[in-house]
């Protein structure tokens, strides 16, 4: 019981990481490896905020989620835009992204390295017990959930609630068709680019209120987000969204019954396990 | 074989017999430190670019491989002799590289690439675990009578044998075939190219150097614990030399490795916290500027001058 609670509640803050990864990956066709930075980064300005300015880390989310989403809109303008224009075809992007986005991965965690220094860097914030069902857990975590499945549910809203939303689902459909029924091809990329930047950011934010970090983690998120999103089918939100609470489950898991030294072969298990069985995702569709 | 190839085949054999004198220069201590880095990045840069430059798949899995090769070394190293332990080293990256090759070398490209990334962070946790659990201390010892002098001559020999496979390959039908592959996938399926079965044994072969080239620097670590074998810088270094010279050409990552290992000592030596940074720049530089390497670059600029001597 207390594996699926404490699972539960990793794994909501996981979907917010996934989710972000989603727009960018499914929707703007860019694989972007850098992705756990910018979590970091956004985990830093929460930590500046709370230690330096004694506010809520929450209310770092004023500064640090406009600002991640006017980078990654610069980002995909200025550096990735190019790449898009000169690839022949889908693979050539992605070879040609995965490796610029590499270099800004490296780039920012030396950045970051310089700025704060290699220390880990924890803060506590709301480290008290509070109980469900009878046994206790740490509000900061409970906390980072609801925050979690506030955004998320609001992000699912804006997905398929609204025109714009319909849009981005469109384009992750199928670029080339969106592009005939009048969708702004290049625009929509760049909004949905930067949007899974913003939603990224923010979910540092609301990790780094319960996990300690340092700046060269980074990676690390990239890989459980990378694998949530393929387990949960590229493009899918809602796929996104039951990968990641499977993710936090098995984790959550293996950390308690046997090494919390193992959690990321737990998720590669899961990701093999996906190669092997579903490649295309829990929802996705077999291409034919 | 043709004329040139002869002519190119007699030129390498001299430059590793004139490379093998190295050691023998007097106080070629200092030289023969950089020598062994550029000898043990040049078979990884040029096995790394045997697989991945024909058929695009970036393989971030080369810290993986050495470090399991490392490993093989110095759990056998007080009973089983060294030789035998560098064959075993190979055969356990070949099948370590047939396991990965295996799960992700029939799907897209982006599968491939994420699994290597998390592989030597994965192989690090599961090693840590077991000899955290069962053997009770964390490092090993690896203590030989192998000098500097003796690795240098491993190396050295490894690298002819990965030209040689590479030119073999590259002469072969299997060659022929990564090149339809790393073209068009697509098309290579209509003609009847195996393009999964092509890809694993060319992956298997680039796992095997790769981890017998861990086997060979094994002894001179002396120490080893799973944080030094399987560093993952390691994998991007080589893939950013590889590239930086240009992975379309045989002899291509030479040119990226010799620069790049340079630069490297230097930064690491005097500002090692910026490592990364270089790794960044690196990485942004080759997809912007150079994005078939400075042989890529070479070769369109004499291509031009031919052309334009031609029409003048």
């Amino acid at each position: 019981m207390d594996i699926l609670i404490t699972g539960i509640l990793l794994g909501a803050t996981y979907s917010l990481i996934a989710m972000g990864l989603t727009l960018q990956y499914g929707v703007a066709r860019i694989m972007n490896l850098a992705n756990g930075e910018m979590l970091v980064a956004g985990a830093f300005g929460a930590f500046w905020v709370f230690t330096a300015q004694q506010a809520s880390p929450f209310a770092a989310a004023l500064v640090v989620v406009p600002g991640a989403f006017a980078l990654n809109w610069l980002i995909y303008r200025y550096l990735l835009r190019p790449l898009v224009r000169r690839a022949k075809n889908r693979g050539m992007l992605e070879v040609d992204s995965i490796l610029a986005t590499f270099g800004m991965s490296f780039v920012l965690v030396g950045i970051m390295l310089m700025v704060f220094g290699g220390g880990y860097f924890t803060y506590s914030y709301l480290a008290e017990p509070f109980e469900i069902f009878g046994s206790p857990f740490a509000l900061n975590r409970v906390v980072a959930c609801l925050v979690a499945v506030a955004i998320s549910g609001l992000l699912y809203w804006g997905l398929n609630g609204t025109r714009t939303g319909m849009a981005l689902r469109a384009l992750a459909v199928d670029p080339a068709a969106a592009g005939l029924v009048a969708i702004d091809v290049p625009r929509m990329s760049a909004f949905s680019f930067a949007l899974g930047g913003a939603v990224t950011a923010a979910g540092g934010i609301v990790l780094s209120t319960f996990l300690t970090m340092d700046a060269s983690i980074g990676v690390v998120f990239t890989m459980k987000a990378l694998i949530i999103v393929i387990m949960g089918g590229v493009g899918d939100v809602r796929g996104a969204i039951v990968a990641a609470l499977i993710l936090g489950l098995a984790e959550t898991a293996v950390a308690s019954l046997i090494d919390p030294g193992l959690t990321l072969a737990a998720a590669y298990l899961l990701f093999i396990l996906v190669l092997l069985l579903r490649p295309e995702g829990l929802f996705g569709r077999r291409q034919s | 074989m043709t004329r040139a190839e002869a002519r190119n085949l007699a030129l390498a054999a001299a430059a590793f017999a004139l490379l093998a004198f190295l050691p023998f220069l007097k106080d070629s201590g200092y030289l023969l430190s950089v020598s062994v880095s550029i000898a043990m990045y040049t078979v990884l840069a040029t096995s790394w670019a045997l697989f991945s430059g024909p058929t695009h798949y970036i393989s971030l899995a080369t810290a993986a491989f050495y470090g399991l090769g490392a490993y093989v070394v110095a759990a056998g190293i007080g009973t089983i002799s060294y030789p035998l332990l560098l064959v075993l080293a190979g055969i356990a990256g070949a099948v370590l590289a047939l396991a990965v090759g295996v799960t992700t070398l029939r799907l897209s490209g982006v599968y491939f690439v994420i699994f290597t990334l998390g592989l030597a962070e994965l192989i690090r946790q599961v090693v840590t675990w077991v000899q955290n659990n069962l053997t009770g201390s964390r490092g090993m010892y690896v203590l030989t009578e192998i000098t500097e002098r003796i690795i240098y001559w491993e190396l050295l020999g490894l690298a002819a044998l990965v030209y040689l496979v590479g030119w073999l390959v590259a002469r072969s039908r299997l060659g022929f075939a990564l090149r339809i592959i790393g073209n068009d996938e697509l098309v290579a399926a209509h003609v009847g190219i195996n393009s999964a079965a092509a890809k694993l044994i060319l992956f298997v072969i680039s796992g095997v150097f790769a981890a017998v080239v861990g086997a060979v620097m094994a002894p001179r670590y002396t120490y080893i614990e799973p944080s030094i074998a399987y560093s993952p810088e390691l994998s991007f270094q080589v893939v950013i030399m590889a590239l930086i010279g240009g992975a379309h050409r045989l002899w291509g990552p030479l040119v990226g490795v010799i620069p790049f290992a340079l630069l490297w000592e230097l930064i690491a030596a005097r500002f090692p916290t910026q490592t990364v940074l270089l790794l960044g720049v690196a990485f942004l530089l080759i997809v912007y500027f150079i994005p078939h390497g400075v042989v890529g670059r070479i070769e369109s600029a004499l291509e031009r001058l031919r052309r334009g001597t031609r029409r003048g």
